[in-house]
C-alpha cells in the first residue's frame, strides 16, 4: 500500500495524541495502530520505518519502532 | 392480516394527570383530568359523531357535531373541547342533540355537491339521518372548483372538502410547516396552499400529514383514488433515514397502495415525510434487476444466470483468490439499508466462511467518529436519549446536521418544541432551514468555516470553564477526576478561547460567548448532531468535544439532555450494532478480546482471526496495489458514494471478483463480475434499529420480486464457500444474536411483537430496554473528559483552489438517489445544484442556472448553479445524489484520524463558467453504458 498514504495516516493519529505530551503520544498511536490497522497496513508501516521512514513524525516514528519491537517479539 | 381499523379517539391523551370519575350515557369512566369528554366516552365505549376532531391534533370545536348535554349546565357544549371532570353526567344522544346534529349536516351537505361527499361526511349524514336537505344539494361556493393533481402522490378536490381546518392543524401543529390555510370567508372559505397556489409551487413539503388527517377524501392518495380503497395492512418500519417511522403499509391483494404512518410508532408517532410516506415506487420500477447475472470481466455485456450458477460463480471466483492470493485478499461490505439480521450474516460469512475481518459497513462513511468517540467517552457507541426526550428539553444545540432535510419528521418534533419555547443554537456553515422557518427563529447561528468544529466547540469550552458554568457535582460524581482535571486546564488556555478562536472558525468571540452561556444555563440542553460533525479529519475529535461539552455541564442521564447522533440511514445504529466494522463483533467488541472470541468460536464452530481487518477505504487502497482482490458488497453504491471517486473506481477495477447485491444496476455494479438481485424492505421479515437505538420488526409486504430476501442470498453463498448456515427465518438469527450480543440479550421477534420496539440495551436489568441511558452510571463507569486539541485539516484554499465546498442531501431525495431518484419525488430536485453565494457568482460573472465546472484538487464536474444568500461567501455546497454530477469526483481522500471516515465536508475548490460536460462526465457516462449490457439471450 501507498507508504505515503500510510504515513499521513499514521501522522494524523500522532497530531490527535500530541497535546496529551510525548509519552501518550507513542502509547496512543501504538496501541492505535495494534487495534485498527490490518496486519498488512502495519506491515507495510514498519517496512516504511525500515527504510528511513520519510514524512513520519518523531513521536509516530518511536510508536511504529514500538509496534515493529512488539510485531517481532510477538512473532 | 386484513385492513386494520383505526381506532381514533377524537382528541389527544392528556398525560398522566390524576384520574377523574365521570358518567357518560350511564357508563362509568375513569379518565386521567384534561381528558376531553370526546376521548372519555370513546374510552367508554361510546362514539361521539365528529368531523372535526382527531386524536392527532389539538381539539378546535369547529364542525359542531360533537355536542353534548351535561346534568346540571345549561347549552351543548362541544365533547371535544370540553375537560372531563369529578362526577359529570353526560348524555350523547337526545332529541335536542340529533335536532342540531341534523341541521349542522344539512348545513355541511348544501354547501357540497352529492358526488363529493365522501369518507366521514357520508358516514355522519347517514348517522344523522338527513334524506332532505332544505338549502338544496347544488354545492354552492365549492360545486365546480377544480381537483389540483399538481403534486405527483395526492390530490386535493375542493368539492369534497368540508373546510374543517384537519389539513390545515395537521400541517401546523404536527409537520410545522404552516403551509396551509383557510382563505375567504364564510360559505366562500377554501383550503388554500401557499399564496393561493397549486400544492406543488407552494411551500407543502408533502409530508401527507394533511391526506392522513382529511376525514372526507377531498385529499387523497392518487395510488387510492385510481384502484380504491386497500383491504390488507402490515405494520412494518421505513427504509430511508435513521428516524425509523412506522408505518401500515396498506394493499390491495399484493399491490401496495400507501403507507400511512402507525401513529403507535414510537419513533414517529404517526408523522411522516415524503420519502417513507410517497416514495415507494422504486420497489416496482422497470430498471429493477431481478435475475442473477455474471461476467468473466467488466469489459463484457452481463450474462444472465440461474441462482444456482451465480451462486457457484461468486463461491468459485472468491475461493480461487483466497487460493492464490490468502485469506486476506477479500471481503464484503454490509448494508445500513439492509436488516440486522442480514447484516449480521454478512459479516458472520466474512469471520467464519471467509476466515477474514475484512468486513465493513457503508457507516465507515458517516458515523463511525460516533462509534469511536461516544465509545471513549461514554462506554456505548451510540446516541443517549430516545426522540421523546425532546419534549424536556429547554436549549436545543444541532451542530453539522439539517434535520428537516435529513430527518424531517423528528425535525417536526424539535419545531413543536421549538414553538412551545425551548431555544435554540444552530452551528452549520449554511443557513438551514431550522434557522428560521414559520415560528422558529434560532437563538444563535453560528455560522463557522468548514473544517472548524473542534476549534468551535473549544471555544464553547473555554468560556464554561472559565466562567465558572461547569456542574461541578455531576462532574464530581460521574466523570474521571483525574481526566477532568486535565481537560479543564487544557481547555482554559488561552489558544481556546473565543477570542482566539473566533479568527479560525470566522463566527465572532461575543457570539460564541452568548452561545456557550445559554447552553450552560439554559436547563436542559441537548446536542443533536450529523455528519457536519463526523465527516472530517478531525470528526472523532469533534464527537468527543461534544461529550465533553455534555459532561461538564452535566446534560446527561436524564430527559431533555443528552448526545444524540442523527443517523443517516434507516439502519445504520443497526449494521454497528451488528459487528460490521472490521475490528469488533457484535456488541462493539474487539477481536482481539479472546473470551469473545472463545464465545463466537464456540458457537459458529469456527477458528477466528485475532486480527483487524480492513476499512472500506483500505480495501481499496490495498486493491490498487493488488494485495485484495475480491469484494462482496451487499447493497451499497460505493463508486458513488464514497469519496475521490477516481480512487473508488480504480480499485474496483483492480479486482478479481466483485459481487454486488443490489436492486438496481448501481455505479459500484459496473465494475462488477457477479450481480445478485437483492430484495426491498417491502419484500423481508427482519429488524432495522434507528438512531435512538430503537429495534423495530421489518414485516413483508409482497413476495419479493427477485424471489429470495437478502439474508437468503448470503446463506447461500456461504453454503457455496462451504459453510453452510441454518436458519428457516430471520427470528432465529436474532435469538443468535442475542445469545451472543449482551445488548441485545434481551431482544426476541416474540418480545418485539408484544412491545412494539425495544431500544437496547435489553437484558436482565433492563428487559423491556433502555430509552435514556447512562442514567446514574456512564456504561463504562466515570465519564472520560478526552483533550481535544484543534488540528486543522491539510486540505486548504489557495489561489487555485479558494472556494470550500461542503456537500449534503435535500428533503425529496436520499443519498446516492437509487431509490428516490426512482419515484415521483425527483421532481422536487431533479438534479444536483451548485449552491454558491452572490458575491462569489458575481466576480466569477456566474448567473443562477449557468453550468459551473467545480474544479478540486482530485477532480473536476459540471452541474447549474443556484444563487443563494444560504452559503457564506466562500462556501459552495451541493448535493451528492445524481451520477452524471457525481460530486464525489471532487471531494478528496482526507479522512478522520481515527476511523478513516472521509472529509466530504471539506473539499478545497474553484468554480467557473463552463459550456459542457467534464471529460470525465463523458467518459463516466460511456464507461456506464458499456458495463450495464446485458447480452440478449438466444432463443430457444
Amino acid at each position: 500500500m501507498d507508504a505515503a498514504r500510510l504515513t499521513a495516516m499514521a501522522n494524523q493519529i500522532g497530531a490527535f495524541f500530541h497535546v496529551q505530551g510525548e509519552a501518550a503520544t507513542i502509547d496512543g498511536v501504538e496501541t492505535h495502530l495494534r487495534r485498527f490497522w490490518d496486519p498488512r497496513m502495519r506491515r507495510e508501516i514498519i517496512a516504511h520505518l525500515r527504510s528511513g521512514g520519510e514524512g513520519l513524525k518523531p513521536e509516530v516514528r518511536a510508536a511504529v519502532a514500538r509496534l515493529a519491537g512488539g510485531l517481532a517479539a510477538g512473532g | 392480516m386484513t385492513l386494520i381499523q383505526d381506532l381514533d379517539l377524537g382528541t389527544p391523551p392528556a398525560g398522566d394527570e390524576a384520574n377523574v370519575s365521570l358518567t357518560i350515557d350511564g357508563r362509568r369512566v375513569c379518565v386521567p383530568e384534561g381528558t376531553s369528554l370526546m376521548r372519555a366516552a370513546a374510552v367508554a365505549g361510546v362514539d361521539i359523531p365528529k368531523l372535526c376532531a382527531t386524536e392527532m391534533l389539538a381539539p378546535f370545536g369547529s364542525c359542531r357535531l360533537c355536542l353534548v348535554e351535561i346534568e346540571g349546565q345549561n347549552g351543548t357544549p362541544a365533547s371535544c373541547t370540553t375537560p372531563a371532570a369529578e362526577g359529570l353526567v353526560v348524555t350523547t344522544t337526545t332529541p335536542r342533540l340529533e335536532r342540531l346534529r341534523h341541521g349542522v349536516m344539512e348545513l355541511y351537505l348544501s354547501d357540497h355537491p352529492e358526488a363529493g361527499i365522501k369518507g366521514a361526511v357520508g358516514v355522519a349524514a347517514r348517522r344523522a339521518g338527513v334524506s332532505r336537505v332544505r338549502y338544496g344539494r347544488e354545492g354552492g361556493a365549492h360545486a365546480g372548483a377544480p381537483v389540483d393533481e399538481s403534486n405527483p402522490f395526492f390530490a386535493f378536490d375542493p368539492a369534497a372538502c368540508i373546510v374543517c381546518s384537519r389539513c390545515v392543524r395537521a400541517c401546523d401543529e404536527v409537520q410545522g410547516t404552516f403551509a396551509l390555510t383557510i382563505a375567504g370567508r364564510g360559505f366562500a372559505s377554501r383550503v388554500s396552499a401557499g399564496q393561493d397556489e397549486p400544492f406543488l409551487g407552494s411551500e407543502c413539503v408533502s409530508c401527507g400529514a394533511c391526506v392522513q388527517a382529511c376525514p372526507t377524501d377531498a385529499l387523497i392518495e392518487k395510488t387510492v383514488k385510481a384502484a380504491g380503497p386497500p383491504d390488507r395492512s402490515v405494520v412494518t418500519t421505513c427504509a430511508y433515514c435513521g428516524v425509523g417511522c412506522a408505518f401500515e403499509a396498506q394493499t390491495k391483494g399484493d399491490e401496495l397502495l400507501r403507507m400511512v404512518p402507525w401513529k403507535d410508532g414510537k419513533a414517529n408517532h404517526g408523522h411522516s415525510c415524503v420519502k417513507g410516506r410517497f416514495a415507494w415506487g422504486y420497489a416496482t420500477h422497470r430498471e429493477r434487476i431481478v435475475e442473477p447475472m455474471i461476467r468473466q470481466t467488466i469489459a463484457e455485456p452481463w450474462r444472465k444466470v440461474s441462482w444456482p450458477e451465480a451462486i457457484a460463480f461468486a463461491a468459485g471466483r472468491l475461493k480461487f483468490i483466497q487460493a492464490t492470493h490468502g485469506r486476506g485478499a477479500v471481503g464484503a461490505i454490509t448494508s445500513s439499508r439492509c436488516t440486522n439480521e442480514e447484516t449480521y450474516l454478512v459479516q458472520k460469512l466474512t469471520r467464519a466462511a471467509l476466515h477474514t475481518n475484512n468486513v465493513d459497513t457503508c457507516a465507515r462513511v458517516c458515523h463511525s467518529p460516533t462509534g469511536y468517540g461516544l465509545k471513549a467517552a461514554f462506554g456505548t457507541s451510540a446516541g443517549t436519549q430516545d426522540f421523546d426526550s425532546i419534549d424536556c428539553s429547554d436549549v436545543i444545540l444541532v451542530i453539522g446536521a439539517n434535520p428537516t432535510d435529513a430527518h424531517p419528521v423528528f425535525a417536526s418534533r424539535i419545531k413543536r418544541r421549538l414553538r412551545a419555547g425551548a431555544k435554540l443554537i444552530v452551528v452549520d456553515p449554511r443557513e438551514i432551514d431550522m434557522v428560521r422557518t414559520p415560528h422558529v427563529a434560532a437563538s444563535h447561528h453560528l455560522a463557522l468555516q468548514p473544517g472548524t468544529n473542534v476549534a468551535l466547540l473549544n471555544a464553547l469550552a473555554h468560556v464554561i470553564v472559565t466562567e465558572g458554568l461547569v456542574d461541578e457535582a455531576f462532574v464530581r460524581e460521574r466523570c474521571d477526576r483525574a481526566a477532568f482535571e486535565a481537560w479543564a486546564l487544557f481547555i482554559a488556555l488561552p489558544m481556546n478561547s473565543p477570542e482566539t478562536m473566533a479568527e479560525v472558525c470566522g463566527v465572532p468571540a461575543k457570539a460564541l460567548r452568548a452561545a456557550a452561556r445559554l447552553y450552560a444555563t439554559g436547563g436542559n440542553a441537548a446536542i443533536y448532531y450529523g455528519l457536519g460533525v463526523t465527516e472530517h479529519s478531525q470528526g472523532t475529535t469533534t464527537v468527543m468535544a461534544i461529550a465533553n461539552l455534555a459532561m461538564a455541564t452535566g446534560n446527561l442521564g436524564r430527559s431533555g439532555v443528552g448526545v444524540n447522533p442523527l443517523r443517516g440511514q434507516n439502519n445504520v445504529q443497526g449494521a454497528c450494532d451488528m459487528g460490521s466494522f472490521p475490528h469488533e463483533f457484535s456488541g462493539y467488541r474487539h477481536v482481539s478480546e479472546e473470551p469473545v472470541r472463545r464465545l463466537f468460536e464456540g458457537l459458529w464452530g469456527v477458528a477466528l482471526d485475532p486480527e483487524p481487518g480492513l476499512r472500506i477505504p483500505n480495501m481499496l487502497d490495498a486493491a490498487r496495489d493488488g494485495s485484495f482482490r475480491g469484494l462482496y458488497i451487499q447493497g451499497e453504491d460505493i463508486l458513488q458514494s464514497d469519496p475521490d471517486t477516481r480512487l473508488v473506481a480504480a480499485g474496483l477495477a483492480a479486482m478479481d471478483c466483485v459481487i454486488v447485491q443490489d436492486l438496481f444496476l448501481s455505479e459500484t455494479a459496473s465494475y462488477a463480475h457477479v450481480f445478485l438481485p437483492g430484495s426491498t424492505f417491502l419484500e423481508k421479515d427482519g429488524t432495522f434499529t434507528n438512531a435512538e437505538r430503537r429495534i423495530q420488526r421489518v414485516r413483508k409486504v409482497m413476495e419479493p420480486r427477485n424471489g429470495y430476501a437478502d439474508w437468503e442470498i448470503t446463506l447461500k453463498l456461504s453454503d457455496a464457500l462451504g459453510y453452510p448456515m441454518a436458519y428457516s427465518h430471520p427470528s432465529e438469527i436474532m435469538d443468535e444474536i442475542a445469545a451472543l450480543t449482551p445488548t441485545f440479550a434481551g431482544v426476541s421477534y416474540q418480545k418485539l411483537d408484544a412491545l412494539g420496539s425495544i431500544q437496547w440495551p435489553c437484558g436482565p436489568d433492563a428487559p423491556e430496554g433502555t430509552p435514556v441511558m447512562h442514567i446514574g452510571h456512564f456504561a463504562r463507569g466515570a465519564g472520560q473528559f478526552i483533550l481535544t486539541e484543534y488540528v486543522p485539516t491539510e486540505e486548504r484554499t489557495g489561489a487555485r483552489f479558494p472556494l470550500l465546498l461542503t456537500t449534503g442531501r435535500v428533503l425529496s431525495q436520499y443519498n446516492v438517489g437509487a431509490q428516490t431518484r426512482r419515484t415521483p419525488a425527483a421532481i422536487w430536485h431533479p438534479e444536483d445544484l451548485l449552491e454558491i453565494h452572490h458575491h462569489d457568482a458575481e466576480h466569477r460573472g456566474v448567473v443562477d442556472g449557468d453550468w459551473v465546472r467545480l474544479t478540486s484538487r482530485e477532480g473536476e464536474t459540471t452541474l447549474r448553479a443556484r444563487i443563494t444568500g444560504r452559503v457564506a461567501p466562500g462556501v459552495v455546497y451541493t448535493t451528492f445524489h445524481y451520477p452524471d454530477t457525481q460530486a464525489n469526483v471532487v471531494t478528496t481522500e482526507h479522512s478522520d484520524w481515527a476511523t478513516n471516515c472521509p472529509e466530504y465536508k471539506v473539499t478545497a475548490v474553484q468554480v467557473a463558467r463552463s459550456n459542457g460536460l467534464t471529460a470525465w462526465q463523458v467518459a463516466a457516462g460511456d464507461q456506464n453504458r458499456r458495463a450495464r449490457r446485458i447480452a440478449a439471450v438466444p432463443a430457444e
